[in-house]
Parts: structure tokens; C-alpha cells; sequence
């Protein structure tokens, strides 16, 4: 049985398991984009909170993917579920590129603009909303987009606790010694990772401001 | 923000025999202590135009930001309008007083029309004057509204950027205007018309104006005084005829610098 048959025969619980890989990621980002983006913004404004804000996102990246999801699972109402647990750790992954992206975005815009703002009367928060974040976006979305593709890598891994999505059928076929069943997982996960990349780059480069 | 706040054109009731900003021995240090500004004395009339000469890193930008509360003295006080900058809220002082810088800070995400239209927005002007304001100011500044209004700030030339900082700076007429090397990054003709412009803007609209440059014929084409700057401290303060003759030694070295480029400008 050559790869295509298998894909065909197998086409609706390949596709079921790419959804939930979706989902799964989709959460995680989300999650990873409400918590980050505030956190890069603090990273900016209070440059004290650097270091223990970046240190700790730079701690759980480096924290083996598999390990953490096994740190997570004594925790009481994360551990309950496996999905829960899965979103919980990619999104503690996906930090880092956010809150570095946004940090820098804020940081890199123009002085001379800021100041202006300022002595017009701006107040901080109009000057955040209205100005720095606006003029941020497309490098916060070239943080989101690493963060998009590298989560997609490691969400097949949450299928280790059973969280379920396209690394069911890699850990299968690990243990079976069936590759066909690997690449089953393994395509699938591929081709999201190219397609999240390509679209977020479509959007990153809509929104680059216009240079002055 | 107080709905009755004077909006008038001009801008102040006050007699004319009180300045509209004051400096009384103000002076601002670094956190680390170093003064960049030490006892300043100086008052501006309404609708003067004082011009800050001096080089960079004198302080003269320092004195400026104190004006509108970028920054706070550390020493004295600094009035604006007969009230220290310091009681208040510096938001509502900031929007009283147009503030225009080198780099221009127009910001690059908005359009002409939503740049100058910046402070009457945050000010919650009803929409339609907004708009009719927005035409008046580029017509004042001398440019179509029809060709600029949909513009960004990349696709404006030197001198274009410069109009719009200046009708942006103005649009919610304000009294007082503070303008740091406003003509600095021009290339020198585009700098001669758009300070002749500024000249004849200066004469219609009466504002209260303070200049920070280090352009000494700059200075002297647009101030009705001119104070000189050197090491945080003001060391003249002259009409720009004074000015010329004047013996102190830093202000002499400015003359001797125009009678150098007199010189050089041909026989005669």
C-alpha cells in the first residue's frame, strides 16, 4: 500500500486530527497573543521588568517540550484535561517571539514621533493606542508568526498526553514502525506550518508602515 | 477637558503688560545631577516671537520642553499664561500650546488630513469642523487640500512635511507655539521659502512663539527678540538690531560669523 492509498483510506481521520491540531493551536495562540502582547508592552514601558519578564518567557523555551507537558499535568485544573494541559504549555511556548516582538516594536518607533505625540497633549494611553502599537503591528505579527510556526511543530507532541490532534499518528507509527503512519502525522503538520507561515507573512507585509 | 477654555484666535484676555510664558530662576538638572539649564530669567509678551540661538546641547531645547512640561523644573518656575506649568493637568496645558520639532513628527500611519487633524479629534470636535478646519489650515500653509488631503507623510516632499507639521501644530489654535529647529532638516532654499512663508503666517496670526535654532540669519529673519544661549545659561537677550552690535563674547562670535558670510557673498 503506497502513501497516497493510505491518505485516501484514511482521509477522515487525517483530517479530523488536522482540525483538532488547528484548534489547538489556535487556542494556544490566541492565549499566547492576550498574555504576550501586554507583557511586551510592560517589557517597553518599564525597562526594569525586562529581564525578569524575557528570563522567565526564555526559561519555559528552553524547558524540553515533552518535559513540560509532564510539569503541567499535577497542576490542579490544568492537569484535569489534556487538551487543557496541551494549550497551556504550547501557549507558554509561543510567549517569547510575542512579548520580544512587541518590546522591540514599541521600542524601534521613532523618538521624534513619540515626542511629538507627547507635546501635543497625547496622553500615555492614546499615544500606546494610537500611535506606537499602529505603527508595532508588523513586527509584532513577525513574532506571532514565528511563534504560529513553531507551535504547530510542538503541538504534535501534545498527543503524549493525549491531548489528541496530528501527533497521534506519529506517536503511533513510532511505536508500530510504520511510516507511513509517521508521514500521515507528519505532512499534514508540515503543510499547516507553510500555510500559517504564508498567510501571516501576507498580513505582515500589508501592514508594514511606511517608511518616512 | 473644560468646554469654555479660551479658544479665541490670539488666545489671551490678559493685559499686555503680563508675559504669556515665563521663566523665573528656572532651571533642570539630570537625575544624576548635571544642570543642562541653570537660572533662567525671561519673559515672552503675547504675540512675540522669541527667538533661543545657541549650540547644540546649550539648553536651549531644554528651556523649550519646559514651556509645555515635557520637562519640570528643578529649580523655579516656569509661567505660562500667569500659572506655574507645574499646577494643572500637563495634558490640558500641552494641548494649548502647538509644538513643532525638526524631524517634524508627523506620525507615518496617518494621512495629512488625520495628522493636522490630531488635536481637534482628541479634543472631540464635532466632525464637520474638523473638517473645514482641516481645509482652512492647508490653504493658511499653501497647499491643496484636494491633492494632499489623502496623502502619507512618505509621499510628501522636505518643505511639504514642514507645512503640515506647521498647520498640524496650529490646527487647534492655539496661542502659543513652541518650534524646535523647526527649518533644521530642510536643504537651504526650500529652508529661505518656507521661512519667508513662516514670516508672513507670523504676521497674520499673532501667535506667542517661541524658536529654538542655531541658524544665527534664522534668528534674525524671524525674532522680534533674540535670546542667546550658551552652557545653560542666558548670556543676551537683544532685538535682532542690538543684536549686531552687541559685545558679549558668544553673541560676538555669532556676528562675526554673518560678517563672515557677508563678506563671502561678494564685493561691496
Amino acid at each position: 500500500m503506497n502513501l497516497l492509498e493510505y491518505f485516501a483510506r484514511h482521509h477522515r481521520e487525517i483530517l479530523q486530527a488536522t482540525l483538532e491540531h488547528v484548534w489547538l493551536v489556535g487556542i494556544a495562540m490566541l492565549l499566547a497573543v492576550a498574555v504576550g502582547v501586554p507583557l511586551g508592552v510592560l517589557v517597553a514601558r518599564r525597562p526594569w521588568l525586562a529581564k525578569p519578564i524575557l528570563g522567565g518567557a526564555n526559561i519555559a523555551e528552553t524547558i524540553p517540550s515533552l518535559a513540560l507537558f509532564g510539569f503541567l499535568l499535577p497542576v490542579p485544573w490544568l492537569g484535569d484535561r489534556a487538551d487543557r494541559l496541551a494549550i497551556a504549555a504550547l501557549a507558554l511556548y509561543a510567549l517569547l517571539p510575542i512579548i520580544r516582538n512587541t518590546a522591540a516594536g514599541i521600542t524601534g518607533v521613532d523618538a521624534a514621533i513619540r515626542d511629538a505625540a507627547r507635546g501635543m497633549g497625547m496622553t500615555e494611553r492614546q499615544i500606546l493606542l494610537q500611535v506606537e502599537l499602529p505603527l508595532s503591528f508588523s513586527t509584532m505579527l513577525a513574532g506571532i508568526r514565528v511563534a504560529t510556526v513553531l507551535t504547530v511543530g510542538i503541538a504534535t507532541i501534545a498527543a503524549a498526553v493525549g491531548a489528541g490532534g496530528l501527533g497521534e499518528f506519529i506517536f503511533r507509527g513510532l511505536a508500530m514502525v510504520n511510516n507511513q503512519l509517521i508521514l500521515a502525522g507528519a505532512i499534514p503538520a508540515a503543510l499547516l506550518a507553510l500555510i500559517a507561515d504564508f498567510l501571516l507573512g501576507v498580513c505582515e507585509r500589508r501592514l508594514q508602515p511606511a517608511r518616512s | 477637558m473644560s468646554a469654555d477654555t479660551e479658544r479665541t484666535s490670539g488666545g489671551s484676555s490678559l493685559p499686555d503688560s503680563q508675559p504669556v510664558i515665563e521663566f523665573r530662576h528656572a532651571g533642570y538638572r539630570l537625575p544624576n545631577g548635571r544642570a543642562l539649564l541653570h537660572d533662567l530669567n525671561l519673559a515672552v509678551q503675547g504675540g512675540e516671537t522669541l527667538v533661543l540661538l545657541g549650540r547644540s546641547g546649550a539648553g536651549k531645547s531644554t528651556a523649550l520642553k519646559l514651556i509645555n512640561r515635557m520637562l519640570e523644573p528643578s529649580e523655579g518656575a516656569v509661567l505660562v499664561e500667569g500659572r506655574s506649568t507645574l499646577e494643572g493637568d500637563p495634558i490640558e496645558l500641552r494641548r494649548r500650546i502647538g509644538y513643532v520639532i525638526q524631524e517634524v513628527g508627523l506620525f507615518p500611519h496617518f494621512t495629512v488630513e488625520q495628522n493636522i487633524s490630531l488635536v481637534p479629534r482628541l479634543e472631540r470636535w464635532p466632525e464637520e469642523r474638523v473638517r473645514s478646519r482641516v481645509g482652512e489650515l492647508l490653504q493658511l500653509v499653501g497647499l491643496s487640500a484636494a491633492e494632499f488631503l489623502h496623502r502619507y507623510p512618505h509621499q510628501l516632499s522636505g518643505g511639504q512635511r514642514q507645512r503640515v507639521g506647521v498647520a498640524r501644530a496650529l490646527a487647534a489654535d492655539p496661542p502659543i507655539l513652541l518650534m524646535d529647529e523647526p527649518f533644521g532638516a530642510l536643504d537651504p532654499l526650500t529652508r529661505a521659502e518656507v521661512q519667508a512663508e513662516f514670516q508672513d503666517l507670523q504676521r497674520r496670526l499673532k501667535k506667542t512663539i517661541v524658536i529654538v535654532t542655531h541658524h544665527v540669519a534664522e534668528a534674525l529673519l524671524l525674532g522680534d527678540r533674540i535670546g542667546v544661549i550658551d552652557a545653560g545659561a542666558l548670556v543676551g537677550l537683544y532685538t535682532p538690531k542690538d543684536f549686531m552690535s552687541a559685545t558679549e563674547p558668544v553673541t560676538a562670535a555669532y556676528i562675526s560669523n554673518v560678517r563672515m558670510l557677508e563678506k563671502m557673498e561678494g564685493p561691496g
